[in-house]
């Protein structure tokens, strides 16, 4: 039973790891949320380096996914609309806390940051409370 | 061009870091966060992992002056909490809790072709991105008058 926890726990050390090259070689936090937002940027330089990780992160989950076989396949049955809503609110939530799962999940929670603590708190509880009203009141999977 | 090595390496070890412990997976995502159906406790392994992963990694890396190939380390400052902090991660706790995505798994979307999940989601993140780049610059408009 434990060793299915196995590929989850070295998927996050993986991650950890990640965040710890980025940080020790280039001093940069390894923060999805704030390399996409960097996007919208006129600094060409950093652009491109954001890019690059973004590009380089696709690769990595594409060859791990090839492996194990095991990739996202869309779900027919889940509202489009719902689904658009989301992203926008994941979009614009994370540019407002500037940070996400990554920036203040791993990288805050890592150099102690209240603000991170108090951020993943936040949005780890109101998260479990919506996929309870998602699932279990509206019936949608 | 070792900063661009820098950033394939890390990149790359996230991207199968998030792919092996399923994160990608929206599905198992929502198993986590669904605490009332057949919880899976996977994500606290993934979290916890990374979390003593990169806590036990700054902390050695944080005693150097300044990271190998730039001057500073680039970090947000201690801003303490604010109204925006609190509501920017609740609009995305309640995007997250929907759908099963965070950005990071959005992103590893592009690695699957045809799915119209990508489009969709990723779409929509953008615009949300710049919706609040908006909003933040009318205020900030708004506060020089």
């Amino acid at each position: 039973m434990l060793t299915s926890y196995l590929p989850p726990l070295a998927g996050g050390v993986l991650i950890g790891a990640s965040a710890v090259v980025l940080m020790l070689f280039n001093g940069r936090v390894a923060g999805v949320s704030g390399m996409v937002r960097g996007l919208f940027t006129r600094d060409s330089f950093a652009l491109a380096e954001r890019l690059l990780f973004l590009a380089a992160l696709v690769a990595g989950a594409a060859l791990v996914e090839q492996w194990t076989g095991m990739s996202p396949s869309a779900r027919p049955a889940f509202p489009a609309w719902l689904l658009a809503m989301a992203g926008v609110l994941v979009g614009f939530g994370t540019a407002l806390a500037r940070g996400c799962t990554s920036g203040h999940g791993v990288c805050g929670l890592a150099r102690g940051s209240l603000r991170s603590l108090v951020a993943v708190l936040v949005f780890v509880a109101v998260a479990m409370l919506t996929t309870f009203v998602v699932r279990h009141v509206w019936g949608i999977a | 061009m070792k900063r661009v090595l820098v950033l394939l390496v890390a990149g790359l070890m996230f991207g199968a870091g998030l792919a092996l412990a399923g994160m990608t997976l929206p599905q198992r995502v929502l198993g986590f966060l669904d605490v009332a159906g057949a919880w899976d406790p996977a994500l606290v392994f993934v979290l916890g992992g990374a979390v003593i992963t990169a806590g036990v990694g700054y902390y050695w890396v944080f005693r150097r002056d300044h990271p190998i190939l730039d001057q500073r380390f680039h970090l947000a400052g201690e801003g303490g909490v604010d109204a925006a902090l609190l509501a920017g991660s609740a609009l995305f706790g309640i995007g997250w809790g929907i759908s099963g995505y965070c950005p990071g798994p959005a992103v590893a979307l592009l690695a699957v072709p045809g799915n119209r999940e990508t489009v969709i989601f990723l779409g929509s993140l953008l615009g949300g991105m710049l919706l609040a780049g908006l909003a933040s610059h009318w205020r900030a408009m708004a506060d020089i008058d």
